[in-house]
C-alpha cells in the first residue's frame, strides 16, 4: 500500500463511521413508533446493521489514530464539533416518508461508494466494504421499492414524498464534495473522489424517482459542513443528547 | 503437554447450537473458518453472518463455554471479516434442518423454493426483514401460513 497519511486515514474512518453512526441511531428512534409490525422490524434491522457497520469503521479508526480508544469511545465522547458525518443522516425522521427518502438518498450513494472501497488498496477497508456492501444492497432494494410505493401511491403519499424530497434535496450535494484528505484517500488508492461518484449516482437516484413519479428540484444548492466538521445542523447536538446520556451520566459505565 | 487436534476441536465447535436458531450448529452456518494451535493457545477464527448481529457476541461466549468444557484453558477467539460470509456455506444438512423447523433455506433465486409447511411453491412476500438480521417474513397463498425466509447472502 503506498503511503497513508494517519491523520487523513482518520478522517476518511470517521467519516464513514459517523454516518452509519447518525443515521443507524436516526433509524432506531422508529423502534416501536412504526406504522406498522412488519416496517417496525425493517427499520430496526437497518439500524443494527448500520450500528455493525460504525463498530468496524470505528474499531478501525480508533487503531488508525493509536490513542487507545475504541469505537464507544469514539461513539460515546465526542462532542458535535467532531462527528464527521454528513448533514443528511442528522436530520429528523420526520414523517414515515421522510425516513424513508433520507435513507433512500443515503443508500444510494453508500453502495456506489461501498462498490468503490471493495478495491481499495487498504486490506482493511476492503474487508469492511464487502461486508458492509451486501447489507447495503439489501437497505437500497428496500428503500428504493418503498420511495417508489409511496411516490407512487395516493395523492396524500405522493405530496409527502414530494415534500420530503424537496426538503432533503439541498443536502444531497454534500456527499459529493471532495477536499484535501479525499484527495489524500484517492491518491493512496484508499477511496473514491466523491465528486466522481456523482454521475453514477444521478444516474441511479433518476431512474427510481422517476419510478416514484416524484420531480427532482432544479436548484443546485448544497448545505455542507458536516463531513469537514466546520458546522452541523442545530439537529445533532439533540441526537447525541440521547444517544451519549448513558455515558456522559456515568462515565466508563459498561454493559 | 500435548493438546487435542484441530480435527478434535472442530468435532466439538461442530456440536454447538447456534443461539438464535438452535436447530443449526455453528458448523451448519459455516462461521468457523478456521482453528489453529499456536504454542499452547487454541485460536478459533469467526466470522459474522450479519455485522450488526447482536447473536455474534453470544456465539463467542457459547464457543469459548464449549471448549473450556472439554478441558481448554487458552482460547483465543478471531474476528474475520474477509472473505464476508455468504449463505453458500451453509451446510447441505443445515438447509434440511432449517426447513423441517419451519425456516425456508437461503436460494440464489433470492426467494424461498416453498413453503416449509405445506411444500407449495405459491409463497409472497409480506416483509424484506424478518425478526432476525438474517430472515425475511414470507406467506404461503396455499395454506395460508406466514414463515421465515433465510436471506441469500
Amino acid at each position: 500500500m503506498a503511503d497513508v497519511d494517519n491523520k487523513a486515514l482518520f478522517e476518511f474512518l470517521v467519516r464513514m463511521g459517523d454516518n452509519t453512526l447518525i443515521l443507524g441511531h436516526r433509524v432506531s428512534e422508529w423502534c416501536g413508533h412504526s406504522p406498522i409490525l412488519e416496517e417496525d422490524i425493517a427499520l430496526a434491522n437497518t439500524a443494527l446493521d448500520l450500528l455493525g457497520q460504525t463498530k468496524m469503521w470505528l474499531d478501525y479508526a480508533g487503531k488508525v489514530q493509536g490513542e487507545g480508544k475504541s469505537a464507544d469511545d469514539l461513539a460515546f465522547l465526542r462532542d458535535a464539533w467532531d462527528l464527521r458525518n454528513v448533514l443528511l443522516v442528522e436530520l429528523p425522521n420526520g414523517d414515515f416518508g421522510q425516513t424513508l427518502m433520507r435513507q433512500f438518498l443515503f443508500d444510494a450513494y453508500h453502495s456506489i461508494i461501498l462498490g468503490h472501497l471493495l478495491k481499495s488498496s487498504d486490506d482493511e477497508v476492503r474487508a469492511i466494504a464487502q461486508k458492509a456492501s451486501k447489507e447495503v444492497a439489501y437497505h437500497l432494494e428496500r428503500s428504493a421499492d418503498t420511495v417508489v410505493g409511496l411516490g407512487d401511491g395516493t395523492p396524500e403519499s405522493h405530496r409527502r414524498m414530494q415534500a420530503a424530497l424537496d426538503y432533503l434535496w439541498p443536502y444531497v450535494g454534500e456527499m459529493f464534495e471532495t477536499d484535501d484528505i479525499d484527495r489524500a484517500m484517492a491518491s493512496a488508492g484508499v477511496a473514491p473522489e466523491p465528486s466522481g461518484l456523482r454521475a453514477d449516482y444521478d444516474a441511479l437516484v433518476g431512474r427510481v424517482l422517476a419510478d416514484a413519479t416524484l420531480t427532482i428540484p432544479e436548484g443546485k444548492f448544497a448545505h455542507k459542513g458536516g463531513r469537514n466538521g466546520y458546522m452541523h445542523t442545530e439537529h445533532l447536538g439533540h441526537l447525541l443528547c440521547e444517544m451519549q446520556w448513558l455515558q456522559r451520566a456515568y462515565p466508563g459505565c459498561e454493559w | 503437554m500435548a493438546h487435542p487436534s484441530t480435527e478434535q476441536v472442530w468435532e466439538w465447535l461442530e456440536a454447538v447450537p447456534d443461539p438464535e436458531i438452535p436447530v443449526l450448529t455453528l458448523a451448519d452456518l459455516g462461521i468457523i473458518r478456521n482453528v489453529d494451535w499456536e504454542g499452547d493457545t487454541c485460536v478459533v477464527t469467526v466470522t459474522p453472518t450479519y455485522s450488526g448481529c447482536p447473536a455474534t457476541s453470544i456465539i463467542n461466549l457459547d464457543i469459548e463455554t464449549a471448549l473450556r468444557d472439554k478441558g481448554l484453558t487458552k482460547i483465543e477467539l478471531r474476528n474475520q471479516l474477509d472473505p464476508a460470509w455468504t449463505t453458500d456455506w451453509m451446510s447441505e444438512k443445515g438447509r434440511e434442518k432449517l426447513e423441517k423447523y419451519g425456516i425456508a433455506p437461503p436460494q440464489p433465486a433470492g426467494g424461498p423454493e416453498r413453503c416449509p409447511h405445506c411444500g407449495s411453491p405459491n409463497v409472497e412476500k409480506l416483509s424484506q426483514f424478518g425478526s432476525t438480521p438474517c430472515k425475511a417474513q414470507w406467506r404461503c397463498t396455499d395454506c395460508l401460513e406466514p414463515f421465515e425466509y433465510f436471506k441469500c447472502i
